[in-house]
Formats: C-alpha cells, structure tokens, sequence
C-alpha cells in the first residue's frame, strides 16, 4: 500500500470535493510564487541594471576604473575581489573543515561527537556582523601589526612574488583581501565542516566496515572507500560553501577597505559586488546610472551565485537519489 | 604462522605513520576551529557585557555623549522579524506541503524544490535589493513594512525545505488510515500529516526566525533604520543588525560598546532559538520513535 494518494484512482462514488480543488491550487499558487520571486530577482535586477549595460555594453564587466566624479564604471575590481576573496577563503577554510568533519565522524571519542557537532552546528547560525565586527576589532589590528610585516618581510626575498601581484607587498594597514578572505573562511568554516559531516555520514556503514574488514586504517577507509563514494556530494558542500562566500555582505564590509580598484597585492584594500552594492547605495540616488550600476551588479553576483549554487544542488542531489 | 618480510613491516609501519600523522592533522583542525571560534564568543561576550545595562532596553538610541540604549533598536527588529516570520512561513509551509504531499516527483515540483534550494542560499544583499526596487522606491520610501518583505523572502525557503524534509518522515500508514477512513486529500494533509509534524515543522520556523534575526545587508535597502523611537510600518524602523553596523563603525567608544552588547543580544537569541528548535525537532523525532 505504498501507492501515493495522489496517483491513486479514485472510487467510483468518490468525486473531487470543492475543498479539495481549492486545497490544490492554492499550493500550486505557493510553488509558483517561490519560482515567480526568483524570476522577478533576476528581472528586476536586469531591467534595472539595463542602463548601465547599455552605456558600457560589455565593458562593464571587463571595465577596470571606476570614477563615480567621471561616471565611469567597470565591475572588473569588484568581480575580482569577490571572486579572489570567496576562492581564497575556501583554500583556507575547505581543508580545515573536512579535518573538523573526518574527526567528528571516526575519531572524535563517541560522547563528545554529539555535543561537538551541535556546537558546530551553532557556530555556523551566528550572524555574519559578529564575524565582520570581530574582524574589524580583532583580526584587522593583528594583520597589520604582526602578519602582514611578517609576510611582506619573508616574500620579499623572493622576488618573483615578493614584486608581482598575489602578493605580500602591500604598506600593512590590516585591511583588504587577505584579511577578509580569513574572516570568510572563520565563518564559512563551521558550515563546511557540518554539511561534510553530513555527507561523510551518508556514507553506507557497510562499505566502511568492508574497508576495516579488508585491514585499511581510518585514513585508508577515508580516501579508498568512503571519498569515492561521495564525491560529487563532497564537492556539492564546497559549493554551497563557496556560494556563501561569494554573496556575504556584512563579514566583508567591515574588512576589506572598500578601494576599488584593481588590486595590486592580495594584502590590499579592495573590494567586492556584494561589498560595492552594500556601500555606494547611501549615494546612489533613483533613476540615475549610479543606481543602475549597482543593480547591474547586482545581476552580475546574481547570475554567479545561481551558477555556483546550482552545480552544488545538482552534485548533492545525485547521491541523494543514488 | 608465517613469518613477516622486512618489506611488508616497512610497508605496514608506514601505513600507520600516515593514519597517524592525518589524524593528527585533523585533530589539530579540530582544535584550531573550536579556538578561533571560541575566542570570537569570549571577545563578544566580554565587550557585550561591558557595555550591558538597563538602560539598553529602556532608552533608545540616542546623541553621542548623552548616554542612551538600543530600545528601538529591539523592537523595530522583534515587529520587522515578527512580521517577516508571519508573512514567509505560512507560504514556505504550503510550498512544503505542495512538495511532498502534492507535486512530490512531478517536473513542476522537481523545478519548485530546485528553485527553492537557490533562492535559500542566495546572497540577502541582492534580496534587499530587489525589495527595494519594487516596494521602497515605488512606494515613496524606506519603511519597515518594506523591510518585513525582504525578511519574509529569506525565511520562506527554509520553512519550506523544513517543511518537506519532516513531513517526508511522517509515515505512509498515517496517509492510508486517514483515507480508509474516508477523508478527503485535504483532510488528510490537515488533521493527520501537518499535527503529527507539528513539532518539526516548528523547528523549521525556529531556525528561520533565527537566521532573519541575524540579517542586515537586506535591511539596509528596505527599513534603513532609525535613531528614533518609531512603530510606524510606513516609516524608516531602526533594527539591532542596522545599529550595529552603523554603531561599531563609529568613532566614539559608548557607541562600539553599544555595538558590542546589541550584537551580544542577537547572538545570545539566534543560539536560544536554535537550541529551541532542538528540542521541538527531538520531541517530534521521539514521538515518532515511541
């Protein structure tokens, strides 16, 4: 008896009830409105932004100054920075949370994983202007007094990078990519490593405990066995995780020093879309190309974000099904 | 029993070494993670309690130098979340419902879950412009109506991916009964599927008020905030997440100690309403057990 209602036929006498009808389309109405919202952002964002694609065309996205005194604007410094920013915070931010993940499922004594994982699990609800607060607070002074001389001190004897961009030559003011980066990947971190928690314990117990039988270690079992087996989930997590990074406003805003330009080190002020939108808005007066710059940007992480996020639901889905 | 090769010893002693080391590696993960976050709660807690009186809930937001608290502050954000809460969860529960209940498999619904899926992680900056475009600058102005709507739209999808994940859980037979006893669909869904997920679908809403709590970057195009005490929807209304922005920003030391205490407070609700939805999640999970 495990046929669903809805594709069950129904009984001769029984006939679709007024209620019923009603009861249907109003929750058709509620799945339509979630895909209308999304529709409308993008729209609303396009039309909005029109002018600004208009006046530029495609060198709004390649543009690389931004002169609100001349009224010319290129989202290449802010597309950089978000994208620069949210990457490097991964880098940061993946492996440490998948070592928090693998030892809260196969290290971590079993009474301590429950309460550690709900301490993991809070971590990550804490609202993301705690982290930009501390940031700006905690994390800016220290970059600048002790990390970035120091980083700044040991590249420039390799001249290579020590000259180039990447790199650690910028005067130590604490704020700009690097410290932002960090504070992104403090607060993504505790979300990384929940939903890889979830999906390492997705994985069959069967299969691990075949692994143990065949005399691999934990680690072995780890990379032979269990990554195989969730791999597009492992990289759905990233994603999700990258998309958070790309779209964080308030844990960016306090650290980055909102300069944009095209940054020349990874240590200098910079800035990022969502960064710009959240700043230049007090500006930007209705109906003038200030506006419509902010909202073609606004398309711009759009569009990203629904890219990044759809490949990780795509990813999680799949081993969801299997 | 045979004896082992030197070579199978090594290989063995090396396979260990590299176990151990991982896991040490992971271990000091482990630890890193645990303290840098916690040296973000002692430092939010030590500079939120510096600045905690009782004058923060009984005075609102005033001059620099003429002392003052974050009582507007508090109630723009319990109206602005309160109403959010109202307007989002109602529809995310009918988008739940429609999911498991009706659309389940169907292409519409496989495009509403997926969609919903994005929009739950969408970037809230991009939220709180739209809303801006199409109730702040039509309507002639911030307001915390307006505000309210950018909040609905970020706690609609969580209350609806709750609301499918828990009603998935409800039994089949519970269904079937129902309908052996001669109830119509809707019936079935309303005085059998939604009470026995009653608890779940409650941590759902929980943690969506949780997460609208937090938000600022969206407030910042709807409501903008206020320094006055003001409960007119159809005016600018000052949020905790807004005070503290403009508050930690600022050059005079009371206000960054202000800044501190309101994001104190928001941490302290977030976690509580979280913790909360634990419970509400285990009593649903229990009954379901028992």
């Amino acid at each position: 008896m495990n046929t669903p209602i809805a594709e069950r036929p129904l009984l001769g006498s029984r006939k679709i009830h007024a209620a019923d009808t009603t009861f249907r389309i109003s929750l058709h109405v509620a799945g339509a409105l979630v895909v209308v919202v999304l529709l409308s952002i993008l729209a609303i964002m396009f039309i909005g932004g029109k002018l600004a694609f208009d006046t530029f065309g495609l060198g709004f996205i390649w543009g690389t100054e931004w002169n609100p005194v001349t009224q010319v604007y290129g989202a290449l410094p802010a597309i950089t920075g978000t994208l620069v920013t949210a990457v490097l915070a991964l880098c940061i931010a993946w492996p440490i949370g998948f070592g928090i993940a693998f030892f809260l499922t196969e290290i971590c004594p079993e009474k301590l994983r429950t309460p550690l994982g709900v301490a993991i699990e809070l971590l990550a609800a804490v609202p993301s202007i705690v982290y930009g607060m501390w940031g700006f607070f905690v994390l800016a002074p220290f970059m600048s007094e002790y990390v970035q001389p120091w980083l700044t001190n040991v590249f420039i004897w390799i001249p290579p990078i020590g000259d180039s961009f990447f790199w650690f030559t910028a005067p130590p003011i604490g704020v700009g990519m690097l410290t932002a980066a960090l504070i992104l990947a403090i607060m993504i971190l505790p979300f990384i490593a929940a939903t890889t928690r979830d999906v390492l314990l997705s994985t069959p117990q069967l299969l691990k405990d075949g692994a143990y039988a065949m005399g691999a270690t934990r680690w072995e079992a780890l990379t032979g066995v269990v990554i195989p087996a969730v791999r597009g989930s492992l990289f759905g997590a990233v994603f999700l995780g990258l998309g958070r990074a790309l779209g964080e406003t308030m844990a960016v805003v306090f650290v980055i020093g909102n300069a944009i330009r095209m940054p020349d080190s990874v240590m200098a002020p910079s800035a990022t879309i969502a960064s710009v939108v959240a700043n230049s808005f007090p500006e930007a007066e209705p109906g003038t190309l200030d506006l419509a710059v902010l909202l073609g940007l606004g398309f711009i992480l759009f569009v990203v974000s629904f890219g990044v996020l759809a490949v990780a639901r795509v990813l999680l889905r799949q081993e969801r099904m299997s | 029993m045979k004896q082992l090769t030197a070579a199978t010893r090594a290989r063995y002693f090396r396979r260990q070494l590299v176990d151990r080391i991982m896991g040490g590696l992971c271990i000091a993960a482990a630890g890193l993670g645990l303290v840098l976050l916690g040296m973000i709660l002692w430092m939010l807690f030590s500079n939120g309690i510096a600045g905690f009186s009782l004058a923060v809930f009984t005075e609102s937001m005033a001059q620099p130098g003429a002392g003052g608290g974050l009582a507007n502050a508090i109630v723009g954000s319990l109206i602005q979340v309160g109403l959010g809460a109202m307007i989002g969860a109602p529809i995310g529960m009918m988008v739940g419902v429609y999911l498991s209940e009706v659309g389940k498999e169907s292409k519409f619904a496989q495009v509403v879950r997926f969609v919903n899926d994005i929009l739950l992680s969408a970037p809230s900056v991009l939220i709180g412009l739209f809303v801006y475009q199409i109730a702040v600058e039509p309507l002639g102005g911030f307001s915390g109506l307006a505000g309210a709507l950018a909040l609905a739209i970020i706690a609609m999808p969580i209350v609806a991916r709750t609301t499918e994940d828990i009603l998935r859980l409800v039994p089949q037979a519970y269904r079937d009964g129902a309908v052996a006893l001669g109830s119509r669909e809707n019936e079935v869904v309303r005085k059998v599927v939604l009470p026995a997920a009653f608890g779940g679908i409650l941590t759902g809403v929980l943690l969506a008020v949780a997460r609208i709590a937090g938000e600022t970057a969206p407030l910042l195009f709807t409501s903008l905030g206020n320094t006055n005490w003001s409960t007119d929807l159809t005016q600018p209304m000052a949020s905790l997440p807004i005070a503290i922005y403009r508050y930690a920003g600022s050059p005079y030391q009371e206000w960054v100690n202000l800044a501190w205490t309101g994001a104190m407070l928001i941490t302290v609700g977030v976690l509580v309403l979280n913790i909360l939805s634990r419970f509400s999640h285990a009593a649903v999970a229990g009954k379901q057990g028992g």
